[in-house]
This record gives structure tokens, sequence and C-alpha cells, in this order.
């Protein structure tokens, strides 16, 4: 019974609820005509286009500097390699490739900045993030409009100016990683070998780079900072190196989403990432400061394996569409009960 | 010595905000093309629509919780009284006091929650209060797209969707511009609602008179320090709710005096809008996050509200394009948001390093600082 109770706190409650609940719906999925194997396939694919953009969370929370709800920042860097790369016309891996590498610098000088800010704001980083996201979004919005870019699928038809909401990249580099080694088990079921790949590799990084000097120190930072200072670690230096680190991947995750969903969504559309990301971390068991990369594993598996089932298998059970409550209440609440838990020291 | 450069620099960051939001309005006016009179009638309205609101914002500020952005549950409690209201079929004035009565147990509700939740979350009350909003919202979206008609019953047919249950994305309301109206005074080509500012002032004055009751001196012992409010017998984690508690039915109240201003409810997403403008109205008119008076609400609900009304026609004649103007408002109003709350944690975590500084007896370092 104690061992019982010991698995119970160390998996936390609300994931507890979230994955009994998510095998329930696996469970009577077929009962409602919903096949497993489509099922599966989705869940992995969803998978693969936003494990990145929740990985992205890891490094920001372990220097200290708290959830990252700044990460439109990172998404507007890929956004921007994505457009810039179609400006070239460069197709199938290159140009999803070029896309990354561009969003990276990007990111990197972006996420400097971002990062030099949140030094000065220590202990508001939460907030000031949001809000520096939100404000970064709108800024943009204004450049789609006015930076001249020239490609005719990107600008605006009529006016053969101004960025689209949407720019498909379906002549360029759709699914260039999806794609890859991609192995179809039957009609229904599909691996996304390429994107699986591809976290994997990200995830890996991550991994061995926390255990180097550079990762250790800036854990040491986020842990206990006034350790961290008597070891003689620069706490600003460090933390500006996890943003610029968080900034990156961020950048990278949202190129990975665009290959995969055919669509380079701008304007408002960054804002829509956030939340979710930041639920998904949490949802895995990471708390305000601390997180691993199998946090982001099981989270995201959770967190958008719910978003696949609950439309599919509810409104196929009783014809109502409630899965965008869900979603909302789930994941910000998700966010609430992690923002209140007591910090461990 | 050290006291006046303090208050100077006080004064500086308190007004960086506002006199750079003049500066940007004062030069699009023009550029604006808009008359005198449309220009006066539209803050005077705007005024009046959203006081209210940035009002209901300075008590928790009060107590040291920051900018409460989940005033929504206030603004979501309105809403809903407004629907029944509306739903029951009371016009009039009637029907505006019924929704406020109505309003006040759903937001005394939302409020004690919502302070409770902060309370759990000290230090970091702005990003949970924001979050909680948005995690109420989708309650109260579950609660009237699928509760309302089978579960909830409603009399009127034609405020449900055709569907059968949920209420419908814009509810005409039956009250409006019954505050408005009640006592409208017209100068020339300017109206005046009085009685909207009347309830205003009242407001004004129920927050003045607070602030010097035992509760609101309380209030301000627990913004100031919980630990030596704690030590003095003050009833912390009470006293921070109770300043959530009302934020929130004034919010409520605030809600459904702009609603009745605009006359249609955008059930869905209504509310959304309503913890940012009142924090960037707020924030504007030169409130910080840790003090914040009644004419920071009313002047900087002004000056916002002049921007808002400006820019995109400014925009658009500077760009040629109106979506320009558009966002660029957008990105006013959460870049000042955003600006006033970065001013305050960098001089709240400057003071911080200064005081470690001058007691290691350090003098050196604060030169650099």
């Amino acid at each position: 019974m104690d061992k019982i109770k010991e698995f119970v706190k160390d998996f936390g409650i609300a994931r507890l609820i979230i994955a009994a609940f998510l095998l329930l719906l696996f469970a009577v999925a077929p009962i409602f005509g919903v096949r497993l194997d489509t099922s599966i396939s989705d869940v992995l694919t969803r998978f693969g286009m936003n494990a990145i953009l929740v990985l992205s969370m890891i490094p920001m929370i372990q220097s200290g500097c708290g959830l990252n709800f700044g990460l439109p920042v990172g998404l507007i860097a890929g956004i921007l390699g994505g457009v810039i790369s179609l400006e070239f016309r460069l197709v199938g891996l290159a140009g999803i490739l070029t896309a990354m590498l561009i969003g990276i610098v990007f990111a990197t000088i972006f996420g400097f900045l971002y990062g030099e800010l949140l030094n000065k704001i220590k202990g508001d980083e939460m907030i000031i993030a949001t809000y520096v996201g939100f404000s970064a979004v709108f800024f943009m919005n204004m450049m789609w409009i006015l930076l001249p870019f020239r490609n005719p699928s990107s600008v605006q038809g009529y006016k053969g100016e101004g960025l689209r909401t949407t720019i498909s990249v379906e002549e360029y580099w759709f699914r260039a990683i999806s794609n890859f080694g991609q192995i179809k088990v039957n009609k229904y079921l599909t691996i996304p070998t390429g994107m699986l790949l591809a976290f994997t590799i990200m995830a890996l990084l991550v991994y061995f780079f926390f255990k180097t000097k550079l990762g250790t120190a800036i854990t040491a930072v986020g842990s206990n900072p006034d350790y961290a200072r008597a070891a003689g670690i620069s706490i600003n230096k460090m933390r500006t190196i996890s943003v610029v680190l968080s900034t990156v991947i961020g950048a990278i995750g949202i190129n990975m989403y665009q290959q995969s969903f055919g669509f380079i969504q701008l304007y408002n559309a960054p804002l829509a990432f956030a939340f979710p990301s930041v639920a998904a971390v949490l949802l895995g068991g990471a708390s305000v400061n601390k997180a691993s990369i199998m946090n982001v594993i099981v989270g995201t598996i959770l967190f958008q394996g719910m978003l696949t089932m609950t439309p599919s298998v509810i409104n196929n059970a009783i014809n109502i569409d409630v899965s965008e409550v869900i979603r909302i209440v789930i994941s910000n609440g998700m966010i609430v009960y992690a923002l209140t838990r007591k910090v461990k020291k | 010595m050290k006291k006046d450069t303090n208050r100077y620099r006080k004064l500086l960051t308190g007004s960086v905000v506002p006199l750079m939001f003049l500066i940007i309005s004062i030069i699009s006016i023009p550029i604006s093309n808009f008359s005198t009179d449309y220009l006066l009638n539209g803050i005077i309205t705007r005024l009046a629509r959203n006081s209210f609101l940035v009002l209901s914002l300075i008590l928790p500020i009060l107590a040291g919780m920051g900018i409460n952005f989940g005033m929504v549950l206030g603004a979501m409690a309105g809403q809903i009284a407004l629907i029944f209201v509306t739903d029951w079929g009371i016009s009039g004035m009637g029907g505006l006091l019924l929704a406020a009565v109505l309003s006040m147990p759903i937001s005394l509700l939302l409020g004690y929650f919502a302070g409770a939740v902060l309370n759990r979350a000290k230090g970091r009350e702005m990003i949970t209060s924001m979050i909680l909003g948005f995690f109420v919202a989708g309650i109260y979206q579950f609660v009237l797209l699928y509760l309302c008609g089978p579960v909830i019953p409603f009399r009127s047919p034609n405020l449900i969707l055709s569907r059968g249950y949920g209420v419908r994305n814009t509810v005409k309301l039956s009250t409006f511009g019954v505050l408005d109206n009640l006592i409208y005074l017209k100068i020339g080509n300017i109206g005046i609602p009085i009685a909207t500012f009347i309830v205003i002032g009242l407001a004004c004055l129920f927050i003045v008179w607070f602030r010097k009751t035992k509760l609101g001196h309380d209030m301000r012992a627990v913004g100031q320090g919980m630990g030596v409010s704690d030590n003095a017998g003050i009833p912390v984690e009470k006293t921070r709710i109770q300043s959530i508690i009302i934020s929130t039915v004034l919010a409520g109240f605030g809600q459904i005096i702009y609603l009745q201003n605009i006359g249609t409810l955008n059930t869905y997403s209504g509310s959304e809008q309503a913890a940012l403008f009142a924090a960037a109205s707020l924030l504007v008119g030169g409130a910080t996050v840790a003090k914040a008076g009644i004419p920071n609400a009313i002047i900087g609900t002004g000056l916002f509200h002049l921007m808002f009304l400006v820019m995109p026609a400014a925009g658009k004649y500077i760009t040629g394009q109106a979506m320009i103007g558009e966002y660029f408002r957008t990105f006013i109003s959460y870049g000042v948001v955003t600006l006033a709350l970065i001013l305050h944690a960098w001089k709240r975590q400057k003071d911080k390093d200064m005081d470690r500084e001058s007691f290691r007896g350090n003098k050196d370092i604060i030169k650099e600082g």
C-alpha cells in the first residue's frame, strides 16, 4: 500500500489522472468506430511535430528562468528562417536545413537580447516573458507586412507585397524530414521515422549538453544561485546561455512543425504554441524549476494523445465537440497547478 | 541627498510611460485628421465605458499582489448576470440593477477561489492570475456552451444556438444604454453620460474611503511586507483574499457598465481583452505594479483610449495600409504593459542589489550597478 502511495506521489496525481483518461479513451476507441492504428499514427505524428517545442522549455527551467512563456520569440526566429529559405526557393532537405540554419542565427541574436533582459528582472521572469512574447508577435505583425519578401508563394497575391497569413511549403520542403525513412506499416499506421530521429538527436544533444561542465554550471545556477556564485560561476552569463538555447531549440521546433504541417503560419499564430508547450512539459512531471528529457517525452505523448483522442472518441460517443474546452481547461489547469506548488529547495 | 535622487528617479520611472504616450498621441492626432468634436466625444464615451474596470485593479496593487489579471473572472460573472437578465426579458434600470446584484455572488465565489489560489503562488501572483483567467474562461465556456439549454433552463429560445443548446455567440442585451441615458447632457456636439460618471465617482469615493478603514490599512501593510504584517497580527492570507474578492466584484460591475454602453455581448470572447486594456490603461496613467491611485486610473484610461482612437487612422495615413495602424495599436497596448512591468522589476532588482552592496560596505560596486 505504501509502495502504491509512493508511486502515486512520485508520478503526480494530475499526471496519473490524465494517463488513466488517455488509456480509457484508447480502450473504448474501437467501440465507437475509431481505428486504433490511425490514432496511434496521429499521436506519433503530433509527437514529432511538437516534441522539440516542448524540449525548448528545458534549458530555461534548469537555469531558474522559469517556464518559457516567451517561446514566441524563438518561433519568430524560426518563421523568419522559413520564409527566408522560401525566398531562395530551395527544396527538400536543403530547404528545411537552410530554414533551420537561418532560424538558429536569428534565434541566437533574439535569445541573447531576451536573455539579457531577463537578467535585469530576476524574480518576475514568467509574467514579463509572457508579455515580451505577445509584444514580439505584434511587432512582427507589422514587419510581415513591411519586410520586402518577393517569392509569389509567400506574398499576398493581389498586392504582391506583405506576407500571407499562411504560406504553403508544398512545393518546397513539405514533409522533407517526415518522409525521411518513413515506415508505412499498413494503410492507417505510418511511423514518421525522420521526425522521431530528429527529436532523438535534439534530445540527446540537450541531454549530453547538461552533462558537460557548462551544462552543470547552468543547472547549479538554477538550483542554488548562492552556491553557484560562491563557486565562481557567472550567474547572468549562464542564464543568458540557457535563454539562447531555449530560443534556438524553439526556432528549430517550429520549422519541424511547419515541414510536417505543410504551412508556415504567420501573424498571431506563434501565440498558440507557448501555453500548450508549457502545459505539456508540466504534464510530463516537470516543475517550475526542474525538468528532464523524460518529462518532455511523457508530457508530449500525454498532451498530444489527449488532443488526438478527445475529439475523435468523445465526438463519436456523444456527438458533442467538447475537445476545445477540455484542452483549455486541462492545459491552463496544469499550469496553475504547477505555479501554486511549493517550490522544493 | 540620497533621498532626493531616489525621489527624482521614482518620478522619472513613474512618468516615462505616460510621457511616451502623450508624445505618441500628440504626434498622431494631427495626422489622423479627426475633428476635435469627434475626439472629445470618443474620449468621453470611452472614459465612461472603461474607467470602472480600471478602478477594479487598484486594491490588489495596494495589497502587494501586482496587477490582478484575474479580474476577467469578475468580467465573466458580470456577463453571466447580463445573459440571465436578458433571458428573463428584464430591461431598463431594474434589469441593470438586477444584473449587478446577480453578478455579486458569482464574483464573490470566483474571487475567493482566485484569492486562495494566489495565496499558494506568492511572488508570482501576476502570471498565476493571468493563467487562472484562461482556466476559468475554459469552465465559463463549458457552462455557457454545453450546459445552457439542457441543464440550465432558458426562457428565450432566440438566445440559444440553433443546435438546441449553448448560448449564441453574440447576445443583444436588454440593458443597452440604460445607465448612459439616465442623465444625458448634451453640450454642442458633445454628449456626456452624467449618471455613468456619478457611478464611477462613487467607486472612486469607495476606494478613497476603503483605504482609510482598518482593512485598507491592513492591505497596505501586507503590501509593504508580509512577514512584518504577520508579526503585527494581521491575517495576511485573509487580507489578500479580501483584496482579490473586492477587485473581482468591482470588475463584475465594471463589465456590466461597459456592456450596457456597447449593447451587444460577445459571449465567448468578450472578457478576453478586458484585463489587458485595463492593465494598460492603469500603467499608461503612471501607475506601477506596486503603486496605483485613482488619478492614474482616470488619466491612464483617457490617454490610452486616445491612442487607441487615433492610431489606426494615423497609421493608415502614414503607411497607406490600414492594417499597420491596427497592428501598431495592439503592439503598443501589449508593449506598454511589457515596458511598465520591466521598468518596475528592473528598479526593484537594482534597489535590492544596492542594498546588498551597501550592506557589504562596498561602495565602488554601487557605481557599476
